[in-house]
């Protein structure tokens, strides 16, 4: 799979990106419907998501943590806004403190997700609407750490040519 | 690394301007022309002093300049402060390609599980 595009909008704060999945639509629909499957990517291995609680309606609440390479817990909240199977969901997410309640001041993200079949493939595009910035740098470092840790690993396979 | 680069105030900054419509609808208005403050003001229902206020939230996150010229004020986009919002989105960008990958690693196991299932 590949990104196919990617428009960035920093006066709307917000990012719509697209990719192309080997993969039908019923398929792709359960790398969001199926936790587990979602466990597999939403996280970098440095900082895997775990979801707790996962009901898959609109309306229906999530509760996840991402645990970090010292081992700390960051834990966050979903909320789905509409779900419309197996082509369209929207959902909400933010950060929530330790026992899982919604921390509001930290704001949340909208994300809109579009599956479209194109000749048996499947166009995924995730729009996300930021609306707070310590929640986006926060989201933001914990990607980073994996970022890191690749282009290390990329220096590493150059010297040892 | 962004994150890193930009102090904390200055992030804050940047967000806590884009976080209001009139801010970003001016932002988007002079990015394509310079505006005077109150030719800004003649489009929003709302006081000369209450746009000024606006622009002067904008100029404090360095989204936008204030120059004056003669009587009027004119407000301008600040590329460079555009600049840094877009880095923070390129790095979001960067966690959703890696997000791609791994979804197209799953998605490659199951289609080699597949082919040895067959015989």
């Amino acid at each position: 799979m590949t990104v196919t595009n990617s428009t960035k909008s920093p006066e709307k704060l917000q990012l719509t990106i697209t990719s192309e999945l080997a993969a039908s639509v019923e398929r792709a629909w359960q790398l969001w419907e199926d936790p587990r499957q979602l466990e597999r990517w939403w996280g970098p291995p440095t900082w895997p998501a775990t979801f707790e609680d996962y009901d898959f309606q609109p309306g229906g609440e999530v509760a996840y943590y991402m645990t970090g390479p010292d081992g700390s817990k960051a834990r966050g909240w979903w909320k789905f806004v509409s779900i419309s199977a197996p082509t369209n969901l929207e959902l909400d997410d933010g950060f929530a403190d330790e026992n899982g309640a919604p921390v509001t001041e930290m704001g949340q993200a909208r994300m809109s997700v579009t599956l479209e079949d194109r000749a048996g493939l499947t166009l995924m595009t995730v729009a996300t609407t930021f609306e707070n910035e310590e929640q986006m740098a926060k989201m933001l470092e914990m990607g980073m750490e994996e970022g890191m840790r690749e282009a290390m690993g990329q220096i590493d396979a150059i010297l040892a040519e | 690394m962004v994150v890193d680069q930009l102090s904390e105030n200055d992030t804050d900054r940047l967000f806590q301007a884009f976080s209001d419509a009139t801010r970003r609808d001016i932002v988007r208005r002079v990015s394509s022309a310079p505006f005077s403050v109150s030719g800004l003001a003649a489009l929003y229902a709302m006081s000369f002093a209450a746009v000024q206020k606006h622009v002067a939230v904008l100029e404090r996150a360095s989204l936008v300049t204030k120059e004056k010229r003669g009587r009027e004020q004119v407000v301008r986009a600040n590329h460079e402060g555009l600049q840094r919002a877009r880095q923070l989105l390129d790095e979001y960008e960067a966690i959703w390609r890696e997000r791609s990958s791994r979804i197209a690693d799953i998605l490659a196991e199951e289609t080699e599980q597949l082919g040895d299932a067959l015989p």
